[in-house]
């Protein structure tokens, strides 16, 4: 079974001018253990949102790629954004999931996946036509070309094993993490425009 | 029972709808995330038929709190419109919007509010400001026509130049009770 910690290096290998949001919990602290940067969003609360937040931004950026790293739990959270998100259909934006069927964070209690739900299969419902599974290495590489390539959005359920990873933190103040990542796209003007 | 009288919509001639859009095209508003409300339906249409406007039904309202904290990071200005129910599926998510000091105004059509028939909207309806500024919103209001304008406009201001979400609550004097065509 693949190791999340293994997982997200892959994806982010070479990111280029990649934006990534990660839900919160475990997906931010694997973005920020594979290397904190200002193109990166780790997200500490809104558990549902990360998807959304993404679809925000791939709207306001269309000719950047963004990627939303996130955990099943979180996802389960916020379902009808697979539904948004399929409605819009941006070309821009890819959502993987990371799925260790735990609520890891909390203890290890067990996800709706660990008994059979199938994120993939309720993206591909929703009409992200690109969803898959990816249980193997050897289906990283494709999905990361996908992330940068794609011409509609893509959906990947990333079975990972479960089991905690050491704790390696990003940055916990907002407003820091939203003047750092707007300056990284916008410029300074990121601090000035209305 | 008419349809109008079922979907509680407002006054044909009442054009405050039109001045709320006119609001949004000042303001550099390019995304307009709502779960639809019959009392936003001149506004939505008007957002839909602007071809310079992202518009995105979202499947709930909180949704809408999370999209939009993104298009601020992507540097795009964006408004959530929803009904007064609406505003109880965002309340833990505006802690994004608290915690990154990203703008999010809100356009809250009232229910449960001035006349109500249904009593399912009196426990939300009553609870919309309280919950809101317990979230650190800063919440106007309007309940005749002619305030409409500027209260919208105080509430786009405040939030792209202070940093935080705002609301707009429109009073449901504005919009005409809901009858089930029991007037």
């Amino acid at each position: 079974m693949l190791d999340r910690r293994e997982v997200v290096p892959a994806l982010l290998k070479d990111r280029g001018d990649l934006l990534v949001v990660a839900g919160l919990g475990a997906s931010a602290w694997d973005i920020t253990e594979a290397g904190d940067c200002p193109q990166n969003f780790p997200l500490w609360g809104g558990m549902g949102g990360a998807a959304m937040l993404g679809l925000g931004l791939a709207l306001a950026q269309p000719q950047r790629r963004v990627l939303v790293i996130t955990g099943d739990g979180e996802m389960l959270m916020g379902l009808g954004a697979l539904c948004t998100i399929a409605v819009k259909k941006p070309a821009n934006l890819s959502v993987v999931v990371l799925d260790n069927e735990h609520y890891s964070e909390t203890g290890g209690q067990e996800t709706a996946t660990r008994h059979g739900v199938d994120l993939a299969a309720i993206a591909r419902g929703a009409g992200i036509a690109d969803s898959r599974v990816v249980h193997g290495a050897q289906e990283l590489g494709p999905l990361r070309e996908a992330i940068h390539a794609a011409s509609a959005p893509v959906f990947a359920n990333v079975k990972v094993a479960p089991g905690n990873h050491p704790l390696v933190l990003p940055p916990r103040e907002g407003a820091y993490l939203t003047a750092r990542f707007r300056e990284a796209v916008l410029g300074p003007a990121a601090h000035h425009q209305l | 029972m008419d349809r109008d009288a079922l979907e509680m919509r407002p006054d044909a001639a009442a054009d405050w709808p039109d001045r709320i859009f006119d609001i949004l095209k000042t303001h550099g508003i390019t995304q307009v995330a709502l779960v639809p409300d019959a009392g936003h339906a001149r506004l939505i249409r008007r957002c839909l038929a602007d071809p310079a406007m992202t518009v995105v039904t979202l499947t709930t309202e909180e949704e809408g709190v999370a999209m939009l904290v993104g298009s601020w990071l992507g540097g795009a200005k964006g408004v959530l419109l929803m009904q007064s129910s609406g505003v109880g599926n965002c309340i833990n998510m505006l802690s994004l919007a608290v915690l990154h000091r990203a703008p999010l105004p809100m356009v809250v059509t009232m229910r449960g509010d001035f006349g109500e028939f249904n009593p399912a909207q009196i426990p939300m309806g009553n609870a919309v400001q309280p919950t809101l500024e317990a979230m650190g919103t800063l919440v106007r209001r309007a309940d005749v026509p002619q305030d409409v304008p500027a209260v919208v406009d105080a509430v786009i201001r405040l939030a792209f130049n202070t940093y935080r979400p705002t609301a707009a609550l429109l009073g449901q004097r504005l919009i005409g009770a809901k009858t089930f065509g029991k007037d």
